[in-house]
């Protein structure tokens, strides 16, 4: 009896509309964030992540919107993340029912922004995004470093070192993904997770690559995640967040089965 | 039942969810977020929240005149609901910021679960407490009727009350130690869980405070 592993579908939001499309099978809109949400929530979500991957100025209030429409109906904890550069947009994500705002790219560019945001909001909404990718060579001992721009661009920075700094900086959750997994349904960077995990105070979720219900499973219990964040196998209807709940308290690991 | 319910309003963090929940489950209740004191004192029933800081959040209770309104509506005998850092607010003391005296309607601390956490299998907990956990109930109480003993609700805290007298713990919760998870004191009932953010259960404790006739 204890505190339970989370489960967290991930929704890549544009403008108000989900992308990246999620097929339900009796689903009256599948581009319609309020209404998926809704559906992850009866499905025993344990967590709802948005990332708003929307471009234009006039999108964001959209998603302002959005994110208001969602806290008034769906009553489990909702995280929004992408494009977050100012205080300004942490305190109206919150205003509109966020309740924790991750932050990915603003970080690398300003690590004081992530300082200042703990201090501001606390520490517990603010959640920081890391996209990591293996650098050291197989005969190497293992070295994974910060990207951003989609794992486009590299920062130099040590993924490692940069989780720590941030959470002395105050980030109250890591949100970690593996650019060299993202995609691939092969599986969480197990050894990443573990590290990132090992070298951190705070939780964890372990997010890219998921491609099987073990996979979550071994996210959790080899790479000592705290929660494991998937997209595809949910909003495909491959797996149902149920089957999943299920498949892991079976393996061993807790999680919220109904309300128990 | 056409009961105001005022949501106590002091600038500290997201207040749309607790309103948004209490207007889910209201039945003719008229949910009001405020600042004023004095819409506080002459609501039926206040909800009081908080996230934060408790240096802050006293501060700014103090600063408005909120804490004496609060105090009021609890001597008043009306019903009064503190959640997250709005339970810690109403102990004795918080060890955090280095020591703040809070409002003392409860005799509990406040404590830091701490830097090295462990369950009893050896495993490293992380601080934040965060996510869902189970609550034992400790009393038959109008607040959890509807809600399963050992029901899990969403907890997102670094600080947690201990040293209550057991009457007073209306709920426990463990992580690395037990704690109080819910706390009650005649027309006081407080929990350090976030029931707006807990689903069905969370709903059926908040509806269950606009029906409580303590």
């Amino acid at each position: 009896m204890g505190l339970a592993k989370r489960i967290i579908p991930c929704l890549d939001v544009d403008a108000g509309r989900v992308v990246k499309g999620v097929q339900f099978v009796d689903i009256r809109d599948a581009g319609d964030p309020v209404e998926i949400a809704k559906r992850y929530n009866d499905a025993g979500a344990d967590e709802i992540t948005f990332l708003d991957i929307t471009a234009s100025h006039e999108g964001r209030d959209t998603t302002l919107h959005t994110v208001e429409q969602i806290a008034s109906q769906v009553f489990i904890p909702l995280t929004v993340g992408g494009g977050v550069r100012t205080l300004e947009d942490i305190r109206n994500l919150l205003n509109a029912g966020a309740d924790k705002v991750g932050i990915n790219s603003a970080a690398v560019k300003d690590p004081e922004f992530v300082r200042a945001a703990a201090e501001r909001f606390g520490s517990q909404c603010i959640v920081v995004a890391i996209d990591a990718k293996k650098v050291s060579a197989e005969s190497e001992s293992n070295r994974w470093e910060i990207f951003t721009h989609g794992g486009r661009k590299p920062t130099g920075l040590d993924a490692v070192a940069w989780a720590r700094q941030m959470t002395d900086y105050g980030a109250g959750e890591i949100l970690l993904t593996s650019m060299d997994r993202d995609g691939t349904k092969n599986g969480f960077d197990i050894a990443l997770t573990r590290a990132i995990s090992d070298a951190v105070p705070v939780p964890v979720i372990a997010s890219g690559g998921v491609g099987n219900l073990q996979h979550l499973v071994d996210g959790v219990q080899q790479g000592g995640a705290d929660a494991v964040l998937a997209a595809s196998i949910f909003h495909f209807g491959e797996y149902s967040v149920q089957e999943a709940k299920e498949f892991m308290a079976a393996a061993g690991v807790e999680m919220r089965l109904g309300n128990l | 039942m056409n009961d105001v319910v005022a949501v106590v309003d002091y600038g500290m963090g997201n207040l749309h969810s607790a309103g948004k929940a209490l207007e889910k489950v209201a039945s003719g209740q008229r949910i009001v977020i405020t600042g004023d004191p004095e819409q506080v004192r002459a609501a039926d029933r206040v909800v009081f929240p908080g996230v934060g800081a408790i240096r802050d959040c006293i501060g700014v209770l103090r600063e408005t005149g909120l804490d004496q309104a609060i105090l009021d509506v609890v001597a008043a005998g009306k019903p009064v609901l503190g959640i997250c850092v709005g339970m810690q607010a109403l102990m004795a003391r918080s060890e955090e910021n280095n020591g703040v005296d809070c409002l003392g309607v409860f005799d509990g601390q406040v404590t830091f679960f701490g830097a090295d956490l462990h369950n009893e299998t050896g495993n490293r907990l992380k601080v934040p407490h965060m996510g869902w956990n189970q609550v034992r109930q400790g009393m038959a109480h109008p607040m959890w009727a509807g809600i399963a003993n050992g029901a899990r609700f969403y907890f997102v805290h670094s600080y947690c009350v201990t040293g209550l007298p057991d009457d007073e713990v209306a709920g426990r919760c463990e992580y690395g130690f037990p704690f109080a998870a819910a706390a009650v004191k005649g027309n006081v009932f407080a929990v350090q869980f976030h029931p707006e953010k807990s689903a069905d259960a969370g709903l059926t404790l908040l509806e269950n405070f606009l029906r409580w006739m303590p």
